[in-house]
């Protein structure tokens, strides 16, 4: 009888020994996907934690005050803020419908032998590190802003109402119009590759629908491609809003770090994240780093809600494409 | 003419402006890739001497290369990549094989989503506070883990994805074989999603390999040639981005030296990682 039982004993042993290592490999698992949340609370948390002294000590004052006096112990946002939303806005400005034109051209225009390798090369362009984007901008780009395209904004644009004090000022090359014309560079990639990833889940009997009833590529394009992916289009712009408001290195070269406030464009300025890289290892005071630090929250804050706007209307699509 | 005419001739009309300025657009973006990569490349190449890689970083004026710095970025990306992709390969098998459909998961891969895209600055500010203000000093370690915290997004999702391209015939099989779900994961899907986790990884390490911000206030910088990863450690990003602040000549030519080495390893890594899914493709097929 011994012989019959020692198999069924081993398998029984085996199976006890698989219960407890499939139970060890889920608890595994599962801490790996808890650490990747907490880690986003945590960084959450610990720059809270950080900047708490900063906001006890200014308040509210702290977003709305333009003074940054290290000296004095005396730091208001407003500066940061203001470079960080003006030059992610004038990116967006060029970004999106450069965007929306390589997407359309990849999709609709361009014979298909061509959209593959020049596809590959518009994302070539997301993979160059931030600091190359930099060191271009501040050893070329500038100089040829300075020289050429300032002084001609200046002369043509400069004198109107309104518009003007947008481009009036010297033609220094550094400061806000050239960060964010830098930035919208960076950027593009990560907008057009959304978009043309989205363009193509159109069902194609929607689009064939409407050339049957004559209509023009562009016609196609406008109104029945645009339309069905709207949300997934304003998930791209959005994701490329977040980088475009976080992004530190290319903006902290061609930005100038000058912390004023002034409505023109060509004048320098300063960004939260070029801020941080620029002053955090020369903060002396403990409110001073605690400032810096109140700052890299706001920052994360605001581009969290960027992000989750992002992704949440980059799932509606998605949801809808499922349920189709 | 009658106005159908005229309609018809306005459509047209509008219709080759919109793709004549879609075709705009895209030189436009090719435009600034050409420039920039173009800029790269001969003011790299123009520096580029043997001494780069055998000299350490020099004080103004003098002669030296990068040597101490190509060390520092390798050591703290290698340790980034050696940290972050058991986690993350862990978390991806979490959302892919334990947690579809269920909200922890669906947090998760929303969570690891805005983790993916948030400014880099933010996490070495969080690594900043995490290591280096209790240890009392910047250090090779701190700067690892801040990039280790870059790498993990991103072996996550590709981890993720890879795993629910697998085709469920294949758990199915395997587990009415008799065979733990743990061994199924690690011995079956591991082996069918290698290639895809594989380009994660060498993605991720180009992502690290070009970073700065992150590097500012955890590894900090050091002219020397530093082993000790408990001490503060040069990277290349670090060194291009205070040479090219700087007013020197010879600082400059380094920096673009630097610049053009990272950018051709970056680029080259995304092309293998490519090449390595585009492999896998052909032979599903």
């Amino acid at each position: 009888m011994t012989p019959a039982l020692a198999p069924t004993d081993a398998a029984a042993q085996r199976s006890v020994i698989d219960g407890r290592a499939d139970r060890g490999f889920r608890w595994l698992v599962t801490a790996a996907g808890v650490f990747v949340l907490l880690s986003l609370l945590g960084a959450a948390f610990s720059m809270f934690w950080g900047g708490r002294e900063a906001f006890a000590t200014f308040g509210l004052k702290f977003l709305y005050t333009d003074v940054w006096d290290p000296v004095n112990h005396q730091f208001g946002a407003l500066v940061p803020i203001y470079g960080t939303l003006v030059t992610a806005l004038i990116a967006m400005l060029i970004a999106v419908p450069v965007s929306f034109g390589i997407a359309l051209f990849l999709t609709e225009v361009a014979p298909p032998w061509l959209r593959t390798p020049v596809g590959s090369a518009i994302e070539l362009l997301a993979g160059i590190p931030s600091i190359i984007y930099g060191m271009w901008g501040l050893f070329v780009f500038v100089p040829v802003m300075g020289t050429h395209i300032i002084p001609f904004l200046s002369a043509h644009l400069g004198n109107l109402p309104l518009v003007g004090t947008l481009f009036s000022g010297p033609p220094l090359g550094i400061g806000m119009l050239t960060a964010g014309i830098v930035l919208a560079i960076m950027v593009i990639p990560f907008i057009a590759s959304v978009m043309r990833e989205v363009f193509l889940t159109v069902p194609t009997r929607l689009k064939e629908s409407a050339y049957a009833l004559g209509s023009s590529t562009w016609e196609v394009a406008w109104d029945i491609v645009l339309p069905y992916t709207r949300s997934a289009v304003i998930g791209g712009v959005f994701l490329g809003l977040g980088r475009a408001l976080g992004e530190t290195m290319a903006v902290t070269f061609v930005l100038g770090n000058a912390h004023q406030l002034t409505a023109s464009l060509l004048m320098p300025g300063n960004s939260i994240a070029a801020t941080i890289a620029n002053e955090f290892t020369e903060a002396d005071s403990e409110i001073y780093l605690s400032s810096l630090v109140a700052l890299g929250f706001l920052l994360f804050i605001v581009t969290f809600i960027v992000l989750a706007i992002a992704k949440l209307m980059l799932m509606r699509l998605a949801r809808r494409e499922g349920q189709a | 003419m009658s106005r159908a005419d005229m309609l018809y001739l306005r459509r047209r009309a509008t219709n080759a402006m919109a793709l004549g300025l879609a075709a705009a657009a895209t030189l436009f973006g090719l435009f600034w890739l050409v420039w920039i990569l173009w800029t790269t490349l001969s003011n790299g190449i123009a520096a580029l001497k043997p001494s780069l890689f055998l000299q350490m970083t020099p004080p103004p004026g003098a002669d030296g290369g990068l040597a101490n710095a190509f060390f520092g970025s390798a050591a703290m990306s290698l340790i980034a990549i050696a940290m972050g992709t058991p986690v993350g390969v862990l978390a991806g098998t979490f959302l892919a094989e334990y947690a579809r459909r269920r909200a922890l998961g669906e947090a998760i891969r929303f969570i690891n989503d805005i983790l993916l895209s948030a400014p880099s600055i933010v996490l070495g500010l969080f690594v900043y506070t995490l290591v280096v203000k209790p240890a009392g000093h910047f250090s090779g370690w701190a700067g690892a883990i801040a990039l280790a915290f870059i790498v993990l997004p991103v072996v996550v999702r590709t981890t993720d994805e890879m795993l629910q391209l697998v085709p469920s015939q294949m758990r199915e099989a395997a587990l009415s074989l008799g065979v733990p779900q743990w061994k199924v994961t690690v011995q079956v899907l591991y082996r069918s999603a290698l290639p895809g986790i594989l380009t994660g990884v060498l993605l991720a390490l180009a992502r690290i390999t070009g970073e700065t911000a992150p590097l500012l206030f955890t590894a900090l910088n050091n002219q020397f040639w530093s082993h000790d990863l408990a001490a503060p450690m040069a990277s290349v990003p670090v060194v291009v981005f205070q040479y090219a602040m700087s007013p020197y000549d010879s600082w400059h030519a380094l920096a673009w030296a630097g610049a053009f080495v990272v950018t051709l390893f970056v680029l080259a890594t995304s092309l293998v990682a490519r090449a390595v899914l585009a492999r896998k493709k052909v032979s599903n097929d």
